[in-house]
């Protein structure tokens, strides 16, 4: 055979993970894999632009694949921040993980943006949110934002609870998964409801005159016989006692 | 050809998949000839049209209409190669978990060829892949390489001689 007819020949089938690398590659596919997470396995999707969503693995395919509206492939996370995923996950924040809010208006990325800095182990009520993105009488629209959270755990909408203090509801699988959160974080949930029973929303320190919310680390470190209890943060100003300025409890 | 670039132009999103089956094995195989490395082979296909389709996203949609594509993809490759040697051996960005597909109906001994294809220069490799094993002609070759077209055949014909006279050799 000449050297021509053999050369023609040298081709075989195009690799099979090619067309699939392609399309999570210019993010015509989404691309998942699974994580563990404190409250069990989680399924995370991705694509070029960052993490898309997170979802609980039980009952993920059926739940998803029709209204992402891209196909959806098993696949390796980009090697360029693949592992800051776990970090993620057990940080609840997306730390050096770029996220790809592009699915949400720019008011939720804003509610977004501004839940995933409340500190681990800590909660913060809607209004809370509300404020810091300076529109404080949104509260509501803040809490359907955090409801449509598409990437919870990362963005840890567990952290954000009801404005009487109660730790309310919970789109990743129900409320009994924030608590359980929040008891992995050490934010101590039963602890926050006694409070919330209680009508207490911020906490002083009669030594350093300053208040916080009750799971700010400030306050945690007080002596509990320097707790003074608050129905409000005009009461603890009232009082003579200045707002924090890690956890900015203003009224 | 002018069906896809039309369908291309249209909706480029839901035809670029198309654009990989029509054009990914003849790519994919031909790097894996010049490389000598099939994962190499694969990570540079790939790259290849991801950057394709970057591309694209910001062409004027005529400009899609008019294109000839495997040349295109071919420019983009061969450029992506010559970065892509000094950096050997990356991991592709994007892997998917997919199970290997079927084996070629008759296996080529891939490590004899490579062997032969190591004789020759890179020029030449690259000249009698682009010709031989993908087909295209003298002149398309010429303008993927930027090199001239006396210059591009008497690369065929010098590396066409290496490679018969290599596998006498073998014999």
């Amino acid at each position: 055979m000449s050297i021509e007819k053999q050369l023609e020949q040298l081709t075989g089938h195009l690799p099979p993970g090619i067309s699939e690398g392609v399309a999570l590659g210019t993010g015509l596919a989404e691309g998942y894999d699974f994580y563990d997470s404190p409250i069990g396995e989680v399924v995370v999707t991705f694509n070029p632009g960052g993490v898309s969503s997170l979802d609980i693995a039980d009952g993920f395919a059926e739940r998803h694949q029709p209204h992402l509206g891209r196909p959806l492939i098993r696949a390796e996370a980009p090697s360029a921040w693949a592992r800051h995923i776990p970090e993620a996950i057990e940080r609840g924040s997306p730390g050096e993980l770029p996220v790809d809010l592009r699915t949400v208006t720019s008011f939720q990325e804003r509610v977004l943006r501004t839940t995933a800095t409340i500190p681990k182990g800590e909660v913060r009520p809607y209004g809370w949110v509300a404020r810091e993105i300076a529109s404080p009488r949104a509260v509501r629209a803040v809490g359907s934002a955090v409801a449509r959270n598409p990437i919870p755990l990362i963005i840890p909408c567990h952290r954000v609870v009801r404005t009487d203090g109660h730790i309310g509801n919970y789109s990743l699988g129900g409320p009994h998964n924030k608590i359980e959160l929040l008891e992995h974080e050490g934010a101590r949930p039963s602890e926050l409801e006694g409070l919330a029973a209680r009508r207490v929303r911020v906490r002083g320190n009669s030594s350093t005159g300053v208040y916080c919310h009750p799971t700010c680390a400030a306050i945690r470190r007080s002596r509990d016989s320097n707790v003074v209890d608050f129905p409000s943060g005009t009461a603890a100003e009232e009082a003579g006692f200045r707002a924090c300025k890690q956890c900015r409890p203003h009224i | 050809m002018d069906d896809l670039t039309d369908a291309l132009a249209a909706d480029l999103d839901a035809t670029f998949p198309r654009v990989v089956e029509a054009m990914g094995r003849k790519l994919f195989w031909g790097l894996r000839r010049i490389c000598g490395d099939h994962q190499e082979a694969e990570d540079l296909t790939q790259e290849t049209f991801i950057r394709a389709y970057r591309a694209l996203a910001g062409y004027e949609s005529q400009r899609i209409v008019d294109m000839d594509l495997q040349p295109w993809l071919w420019t983009i490759a061969i450029n992506l190669g010559r970065n892509h040697l000094r950096s050997r051996s990356r991991r592709p960005t994007y892997v998917a978990m997919t199970e290997t597909g079927a084996e070629d109906p008759e296996p080529v001994d891939d490590a004899a060829w490579d062997r032969r294809m190591s004789v020759l220069n890179g020029h030449q490799r690259t000249a009698v892949v682009l010709r031989h094993v993908v087909g295209m002609g003298i002149g398309e070759i010429a303008e993927i390489t930027g090199r001239p077209e006396g210059t591009v055949k008497a690369d065929v014909h010098r590396g066409l001689a290496k490679l018969r006279h290599t596998i006498e050799e073998e014999l």
